[in-house]
């Protein structure tokens, strides 16, 4: 008995990776290609941004601890504020995981966070 | 007639030639399912389905099949698994009937949805409320809109041989869509009918198992997301997809049903034409009731009238090409149900789709639907001759019917269907 169409190989569902037409996207709409979240945006939605004032930020790591997305960032940078007080680290924001809610500003206890409305 | 345990003994000597036993609908449906050596089956009991799910059990027991069964405690879960075990790559089997159905009706759409090849035996039976357990196609209609490619049987070797094709067709590289066969309640499911099995070798090798990985499969080696959210950017392009694989599925039943007639003399068509050579009225009609059917076509032969039939095996995808060439000719076309669309533009929702296969054609004849044998109320063939003669009238007249004739109501004259 001959096959009519022989099985080509897993291949022939699984379509483009970004695809543009409909033949191109893999079959049921499956995702072949594990972990790729890393490659798209993840905060096209965010209408604010929160922006961190350094000079006034006491590194209490507050807004580290409640961001629900982990785009709050201790990066080793040495700060000096007029009142000549040094911080080993600073607190940055990770723009391409923030969504923009804005707990951050809400729990800074100086309110060194101001979320910024984005304009684009 | 030899009883199958007999002839099933005489099987596991190794007789390979073709031979004919007495079995019911259900048991012909397990038989179907233990020759494709399905590797995993999850059926809810529900009448009168019952017996395909004991014998696939007892199949099992036994070591005739070599199958996972799973003792699922819902039909919502039956179709769960099977849509699971199908994701993994596996051969799988449910069955099902009436509330069963519509209590699965939502995994119904997640099979074809992530185009899992499952196959389902579907005992037609009418619906709740008021509850009965007899036959009608209230359910089978109920899932026409699924995804599901859908196969009547009329007998019950027709049974067995759908199965046998919907497993070709469903893993088919070309299709990969649920396929559900249907048996009329008790009319197959539970009648004794000559059977010709093929036997295990021979199913499977007209069904043969594809290598585990010529479709996606969940693999732990090669990790895949099946059923992620299908963004508005894309579902439209999944679903059209989806359409695509149906309309494609015509190639293949096509395909698969001619060459199990050229193996083993049993030749499969989208449609059946039955004395339509030179008939002037036809029926449209599906299931078990097409043999009513027949049956009033000889009776009106003898008459004088020419009288003919035609049989819809395969509902979806709608063969609408086919029915045009089988009807083009005729005077009047009538069709038969068993299943209410209430308040449709007409109630009977074979005939909406006959009617709009024509039109769409550019063929407009005088038509007319007839609704009969709700809940297992007994069609008689004269009921059919004068349904038959409703339409020749309808013929003459050069009009169509302005609404569906329920016939057989007590107390109902059907030509009040017709009034304002």
């Amino acid at each position: 008995m001959t096959e009519s169409t022989e099985p080509q190989g897993v291949e022939r569902y699984l379509g483009k990776k970004y695809p543009r037409t409909w033949d191109e996207v893999p079959i049921a709409g499956i995702v072949p290609w594990p972990g790729n979240t890393e490659e798209l945006p993840k905060h096209s939605w965010r209408t604010i941004r929160p922006v961190i004032d350094q000079e006034k930020c006491i590194r209490c790591r507050m807004c580290w601890v409640y961001c629900p997305d982990s785009a709050i960032v201790e990066v080793d940078k040495e700060y000096t504020n007029k009142k000549g007080r040094t911080f080993k680290v600073s607190y940055e924001v990770n723009y391409d995981h923030c969504k923009g809610c804005g707990i951050c500003a809400f729990e800074c206890p100086v309110n060194a966070i101001q979320m910024v409305p984005e304009e684009r | 007639m030899a009883s199958a345990v007999a002839v099933r003994g005489k099987e596991e000597a190794g007789r390979r030639e073709r031979r004919r036993i007495g079995a019911k609908g259900n048991f012909a449906a397990a038989m179907a399912v233990r020759d494709v050596d399905v590797d995993v089956a999850a059926i809810y009991p529900i009448t009168p389905q019952v017996q395909i799910a004991e014998k696939i059990t007892e199949y099992v027991a036994n070591g005739e099949l070599d199958a996972e069964v799973v003792p699922v405690e819902g039909e919502h879960s039956a179709m769960s698994v099977v849509v699971a075990a199908a994701a993994t790559g596996a051969r799988v089997f449910t069955a099902t009937s009436s509330q069963g159905l519509e209590y699965m009706h939502e995994m119904l759409y997640i099979a074809s949805g992530l185009r899992q090849p499952v196959v389902m035996a579907l005992a037609t039976r009418a619906l709740s409320a008021p509850i009965n357990i007899w036959n009608d196609y209230s359910d089978a209609f109920g899932m026409r809109d699924t995804g599901w490619i859908m196969i009547f049987s009329e007998n019950v070797q027709e049974v067995y041989d759908n199965i046998i094709q919907a497993y070709r067709i469903a893993e088919h590289p070309d299709v990969l869509l649920p396929v559900v066969v249907t048996l009329d309640g008790y009319i197959l499911s539970h009648t004794v009918e000559p059977l010709e099995p093929l036997g295990r070798e021979e199913a499977l090798r007209f069904a043969p198992k594809h290598p585990r990985g010529y479709r996606p499969v969940l693999d732990p080696d090669k990790p895949m997301t099946f059923g992620p959210v299908g963004v508005p950017a894309w579902y439209h392009e999944i679903k059209y997809q989806q359409v695509r694989a149906m309309r494609e599925s015509r190639r293949v039943i096509e395909e698969t049903g001619k060459l199990f007639g050229k193996l083993y003399g049993r030749s499969y068509g989208f449609i059946e034409e039955y004395r339509m050579d030179d008939a002037e009225v036809a029926m449209v009609s599906l299931g078990a009731t097409a043999s009513l059917v027949k049956a009033a076509v000889d009776r009106l032969r003898r008459e004088g009238v020419k009288a003919g039939m035609v049989k819809i095996r395969v509902l979806r995808p709608f063969p609408v090409d086919e029915l045009v060439k089988a009807l083009e000719n005729v005077e009047a076309v009538g069709t038969l149900n068993r299943a209410i669309s209430y308040g449709g533009a007409f109630e009977d929702p074979l005939f909406m789709e006959v009617a709009a296969s024509l039109a769409s054609r550019g063929i407009l004849k005088p038509m007319a639907s007839f609704i009969h044998g709700m809940g297992g109320r007994d069609i008689f063939v004269r009921e059919v001759m004068e349904m038959y003669k409703k339409l020749m009238e309808h013929a003459k007249a050069g009009r169509s019917a302005r609404r569906t004739y329920f016939w057989g109501v007590k107390g109902h004259n059907p030509d009040d269907d017709q009034k304002d």
